[in-house]
């Protein structure tokens, strides 16, 4: 065999190499990249215990009459944004007005995500549960509907299916029967992209009343705040250690 | 024998009358499987039930039925642990009472769920540090126990066994209506609950609700078999359910002032005992007035020897019961939710606001639907079974004594 006569067998070889590797790249690159920029957890692996989810809400800064987070969490959750007695409502403006001063103050109420939620507690099958990271939830496959997670939970911050659901979004189930409440969009969460839609709305519309993040980070924007303002929790007599906390009240 | 009186010649058996009853039964229990399965398809969105009152009608009937189930178990319990002949003779009735209305008043709860069909789930999913989870173990245990006790009550070779199974099932009963009590008592977060009182509390509403029940039913069985209850047993019954009352109203006014004194809900007892609308008219008029007040009136007038009356205040204590049960569960929710103690709250979610509460028929219709299956369950036992109490008069002076 002469060399002229390998050639074209090399140039061939290598141009399959080539067009494999770009091919290949292709594929991968964008879930790679996707990992490199979000750092989305794979969908086996668990919640991690390092982490501790949770919610600052600056409530001087919370303008009155605004909605934007509860109407953000509505369509991101595909929530009627119907108030009637039977509709659910993950999270709420609640105005309150001090009887004394007369002072008012109208902050998001939503679920406070405890460390030692009552709702878990009283759970008879355990669909109520708390994540590793913080996160309190039920577990649509194992809720009878019993609705004593409802009695138990100190903020009001649950709802109960009333009627069929249409048109809901895959990746929040909801369903008749079952209980419901703020999620702290957990699929947006496990995407890597580590804010909730109600957080996002606020930042959008200039007010910047509410922050998300992860208590345990000591760098991170949620820790410094809470190192560097008081806040506190609602019912804090319970001493349910609750992951949303508040300034301003 | 006046157990066989029921049934002594084809002609006395009165079999139109038993499928009367059974047809009656079985009618309640048709329009509660209609209002199921109305329920199942189109949601608790026909109901009177919200995000504000979550436990409504259903759960007044069956909650009542269970504490009454365990109650109505002392009759046999005074028999068996205590050794008295008179209640001796009455606890098969009080055992097959106990697992009808225990049965009557779960089937309710199974039927109110959100996810009937997740019984299973309910059945092998168990969170134990949920009182409800405990209470379906003590529920399920509950049956067992009485059972076997029906089984050394009914059986002579294992009437032995009657007096430690007896024990057990005392012992039981009084874990199981604790637990109850404790589905309200560990409600850490709502003003009306939220007490330690409410296990020791239930325990004697359920000993007042079960004798009652347990007195209803004897009359009515004695009624139609034309049997005069002696006048000893009667006195001894509706003394005993004296007892009861009082200590049931002890229970309630001691409930209402450690709120007052030291837990300092005065909002809430204002609500429940004042200016609460339909609440402080139940609290009052139905649950203190006709279930306590009148009943003890009428069991130590001239009139209380009569039976009619012990019967009618047998009823009065059910109906206060009901009375109290709707206070206790719809009351207790109706109290808006204090977030923040010190201000005035309002939202889109009803927040600072006395929630209503209006009862649809299919609620109604759910609710009896318990009573009509202990009802079915009881009237078929008596049957097939000889659950008629037969007193031994020599016991009865004995007991009188």
């Amino acid at each position: 065999m002469s060399e002229q006569n390998l050639n074209p067998d090399n140039s061939e070889r290598r141009a399959f190499l080539k067009a494999g590797a770009v091919v290949t790249g292709a594929a991968v690159a964008p879930g790679v990249l996707l990992f490199g920029v979000a750092q989305a957890r794979a969908p086996e692996e668990p919640a991690s215990d390092k982490i501790r989810w949770g919610m600052l809400i600056d409530t001087t800064k919370c303008a009155s009459g605004c909605d934007d987070c509860v109407r953000a969490c509505n369509t991101e959750n595909g929530l009627s944004g119907a108030t009637g007695p039977q509709d659910s409502q993950w999270i709420r403006k609640l105005n309150i007005r001090h009887l004394k001063s007369g002072v008012e103050t109208s902050l998001p109420m939503l679920c406070q995500h405890c460390e030692h939620p009552p709702c878990v507690d009283v759970c008879p099958t355990g669909a109520s549960m708390k994540r590793a990271d913080g996160i309190v939830l039920v577990d649509r496959h194992i809720c009878i509907g019993c609705r004593y997670c409802m009695m138990a939970c100190p903020y009001k911050a649950r709802s109960f299916v009333h009627e069929p659901l249409t048109d809901q979004n895959p990746e929040v189930p909801r369903g008749k029967g079952c209980v419901e409440s703020c999620t702290f969009c957990v699929q947006k969460v496990d995407r890597g992209e580590n804010t909730t839609a109600c957080v996002e709305a606020c930042n959008a519309a200039g007010h910047k009343a509410m922050l998300f993040g992860d208590l345990n980070d000591p760098q991170s924007e949620i820790a410094q705040a809470m190192k560097t303002y008081a806040t506190t929790e609602v019912r804090a007599d319970l001493r349910l250690n609750t992951g949303v906390r508040y300034r301003g009240i | 024998m006046p157990s066989q009186e029921f049934c002594l010649s084809p002609r006395e058996c009165k079999p139109a009358l038993f499928w009367t009853l059974l047809g009656v039964g079985g009618l309640v229990m048709l329009g509660t499987l209609a209002s199921f399965f109305y329920l199942e398809h189109h949601g608790h969105v026909m109901t009177g039930m919200d995000n504000q009152i979550v436990w409504g009608l259903p759960h007044v009937f069956a909650v009542f039925l269970i504490v009454a189930a365990s109650g109505v178990l002392n009759v046999a319990s005074i028999g068996s642990v205590f050794g008295k002949k008179m209640y001796k003779a009455r606890a098969p009735l009080s055992g097959l009472l106990a697992i009808a209305m225990l049965a009557g008043g779960l089937a309710v709860l199974v039927l109110d769920l959100g996810r009937p069909e997740r019984l299973i789930v309910a059945m092998t999913h168990y969170n134990f540090k949920s009182i409800f989870a405990l209470n379906m173990i003590f529920y399920n245990g509950f049956f067992a126990i009485v059972g076997l006790y029906l089984l050394t009550l009914m059986d002579r070779r294992l009437n032995p066994w009657s007096k430690p199974v007896g024990l057990l099932a005392f012992l039981w009963r009084l874990a199981l209506t604790t637990a109850t009590g404790s589905i309200f008592g560990f409600l850490v977060a709502r003003a009306g609950y939220n007490s330690a009182l409410y296990a020791p509390m239930f325990i004697i509403y359920s000993f007042a609700y079960g004798l009652a029940v347990f007195i209803v039913v004897q009359s009515v069985m004695y009624k139609w078999n034309n049997i005069q209850v002696d006048e000893r047993i009667l006195t001894r019954l509706k003394n005993l359910l004296a007892i009861f009352i009082a200590a049931s109203l002890y229970f309630t006014a001691v409930l209402h002032l450690t709120n007052m004194y030291f837990a300092k809900q005065w909002e809430f007892e204002r609500f429940i005992l004042l200016d609460g609308g339909i609440y402080p008219l139940l609290f009052w008029g139905g649950q203190v007035f006709l279930g306590g007040i009148l009943p003890l009136l009428l069991i130590f007038s001239q009139a209380g020897r009569n039976p009619a009356t012990v019967f009618a205040v047998a009823l009065l204590v059910v109906l206060g019961g009901h009375c109290q049960m709707y206070v206790t569960i719809i009351g207790g929710q109706a109290f808006p939710l204090d977030l923040f103690p010190g201000y005035a709250e309002s939202s889109s979610f009803y927040d600072g606001v006395v929630n209503g509460y209006t009862p649809t028929i299919w609620e109604f219709l759910l609710g009896i639907g318990g009573i009509a299956i202990a009802f079915l369950i009881t009237t078929a036992a008596v049957r097939v079974l000889k659950f008629m109490p037969q007193d031994d008069f020599k016991d009865i002076e004995l007991t009188a004594r």
